[in-house]
């Protein structure tokens, strides 16, 4: 069971999860400060730390559109922030997946800020309303990258195996 | 079945003879691109050898470019402290298409890139820069990725797991009417499509009037494809991609052009007449919120800016100082112009946009991404608007969040910064 803390709209830019004036802050150890940096109520939250691991942020269709910045999917890692939406942007996507931060693709999901939902690999369930949404799979490109546990050990391997 | 221009490419990068929509494939890499997040793709790549006996040794290094564009000079301690990281790192690597903060040499990596003959047609081009779609232009395969994704190809030289993309084909006739042209015609086609109506997918452009479009121009259709949510977007090379090589970024060797086959699989196909197209406006704060200018003319703007990966090369400041030489930027108005790289500015030097830019009141920056993203300077004050022609308007993108952005082509950004509101270009400009 996983609460949803944080509900946003369709084509959500990865500027407004990770603003522009914030990029010079690269390391992942450093970006979770600056999620949604914008929303002063929200980050405030997520720096004082009231916002449990595991929690949901709901977003919309084409979730993390725009810029590649990969700070925009380290900073919601940071805080294992579990996202769940009707689909995400390619590269915000595939940020996500070589980081390892856990992404639901959920197209008709349902969920307003303290719903309770259950996610399992094939369904997401709402607790308060009752009704259960079918998740897609990730691409199967990249499930291996998944499997390896990111793109990093994945890399390493392919290294190690000769190439 | 035939392939599509980007198939082509991504089969022979493969080793394939033949690769469909869908199938996963790893291409070898031929040119990989990043700007200052180098820093981070430089932690990632030494993550990658962690615990190993391997030495962190990049692939290729000749494959490899590295150009500082998106805070020059630095803003901050910060920014200087990654830039000397990087630095240090293209030194030790041996990377030597770097291209430092510098008047001869520098300027925005979207520019760089194809002026110095770095992109090829038939190229996979890959950059840790969502605009790395730009370089489809000539006739490559190029699109963004992370930079984790960029530290492995840094170490592997080739790019994991790579789904072969549907293309949609766009096919563009008719002759632009006076004062509207390539970002016109992106934006309308980003306003059609949606922000995401091209997820995942290509777009191939087409047609008479892509035909004569300059390369120029090609790059700003490139450079936007990414707006519609697009991996790539592609101009088949052909003669004008040859010129340009030859006469602009100096290439004397062989091309191998990549034509589509008269077969290939389109997931669909869009028609564009421009014979009636008017200039287009992308409103706050989506690229897709798309308006033909009449509906957006008079709005009061603060803060006008020419530049960019999107607009800020020759052709768009010729147009820009066309309109205002003699006049003067409006009063309350700012007006900041960034030519796309060194060389393009020391073109308008000599030509004399620069001197006509300033006598009208306008202030030229150094090349660079600038006020683009919000990171550097050109920031807005709460409540204020800019008129831009660069390729963004997400909330808080010029630095504040308490702000708005309207993104146009140079001839409107020129016209308006006369009158310090939106002006259509066609009224009395010249």
């Amino acid at each position: 069971m996983a609460t949803v803390v944080y509900k946003v709209g369709d084509d959500i830019s990865t500027d407004v999860i990770y603003p522009g004036r914030y990029m010079a802050t690269v390391l992942p150890t450093e970006t979770p400060q600056f999620a949604f940096a914008d929303d002063a109520a929200f980050n405030g939250r997520l720096r004082a730390k009231q916002i449990p691991p595991g929690s949901v942020v709901v977003g919309g269709r084409n979730f993390g559109c725009g810029s590649s910045r990969e700070q925009a999917v380290s900073c919601l890692k940071g805080h294992e922030l579990v996202v769940v939406a009707p689909d995400f942007a390619r590269i915000f996507l595939q940020n996500g997946i070589n980081l390892g931060l856990h992404m639901v693709t959920c197209p008709t999901i349902e969920a307003e800020e303290g719903d309770e939902l259950d996610i399992a690999a094939d369904a997401v369930a709402n607790r308060r309303t009752g009704k259960r949404f079918a998740v897609v799979p990730l691409p199967r490109s990249r499930q291996a990258i998944i499997d390896a546990g990111g793109l990093i050990p994945f890399t390493r391997r392919r290294l190690l195996a000769g190439g | 079945m035939g392939m599509t221009v980007v198939q082509k490419i991504l089969a022979r990068a493969s080793g394939l003879a033949t690769v469909h929509v869908g199938e996963v494939v790893e291409p070898r890499v031929d040119l990989a691109m990043s700007h200052e997040n180098a820093a981070l793709v430089i932690n990632q790549f030494a993550e990658i050898y962690q615990g190993t006996a391997l030495k962190p040794v990049i692939w290729d290094s000749a494959r490899v470019a590295v150009i500082f564009d998106h805070r020059v000079p630095a803003e901050s301690p910060k920014t200087a402290s990654n830039q000397k990281k990087v630095r240090e790192f293209v030194a030790a690597q041996l990377i030597r298409k770097f291209h430092d903060i510098r008047g001869d040499v520098g300027g925005i990596c979207h520019q760089i890139l194809p002026e110095s003959g770095y992109v090829r047609p038939g190229a996979v081009v890959v950059g840790t820069d969502s605009h790395t779609t730009s370089h489809g232009a000539l006739g490559a395969f190029a699109f963004g990725i992370g930079a984790t994704e960029m530290a492995s190809v840094w170490a592997l030289g080739t790019v994991l797991n790579v789904e072969v993309p549907a293309t949609i084909k766009v096919v563009v006739k008719g002759r632009f009417k006076r004062h509207v042209g390539p970002k016109d015609l992106i934006l309308h086609l980003i306003g059609r499509l949606s922000a995401q109506g091209a997820n995942f997918k290509v777009l191939e452009f087409h047609g008479e009037t892509i035909e004569r479009m300059s390369t120029s121009g090609r790059l700003v259709l490139c450079n936007m494809a990414v707006e519609a949510g697009a991996t790539a977007g592609v101009v088949p090379a052909d003669a004008e991609t040859a010129r340009y090589l030859r006469d602009e970024a100096g290439v004397t060797d062989g091309l191998e052009p990549v034509r589509p086959d008269p077969d290939a699989p389109y997931d669909s196909v869009i028609e564009i007449r421009v014979s009636k197209l008017e200039p287009q406006i992308a409103c706050p704060h989506t690229v897709d919120n798309v308006k033909p200018i009449t509906a957006v003319v008079g709005k009061r703007i603060q803060q006008v800016v020419i530049g960019s990966c999107t607009n800020g090369r020759l052709d768009d400041l010729a147009v820009a100082a066309k309109i205002m030489k003699g006049r003067k930027v409006a009063p309350n108005t700012r007006m900041l112009i960034f030519p796309a790289s060194s060389k393009i500015y020391r073109q308008a030097l000599a030509k004399g946009y620069v001197g006509a830019f300033m006598e009208a009141g306008a202030v030229v920056m150094n090349s660079g991404c600038g006020p683009c993203l919000g990171v550097h300077e050109g920031a807005l004050g709460d409540g204020e608007t800019a008129l831009s022609t660069t390729n963004r308007n997400f909330k808080g993108r010029m630095g504040n969040p308490n702000s708005e952005v309207y993104l146009c082509s140079p001839a409107v950004a020129a016209a308006s910064a006369l009158t310090g509101v939106i002006t259509d270009p066609r009224e009395g400009a010249r």
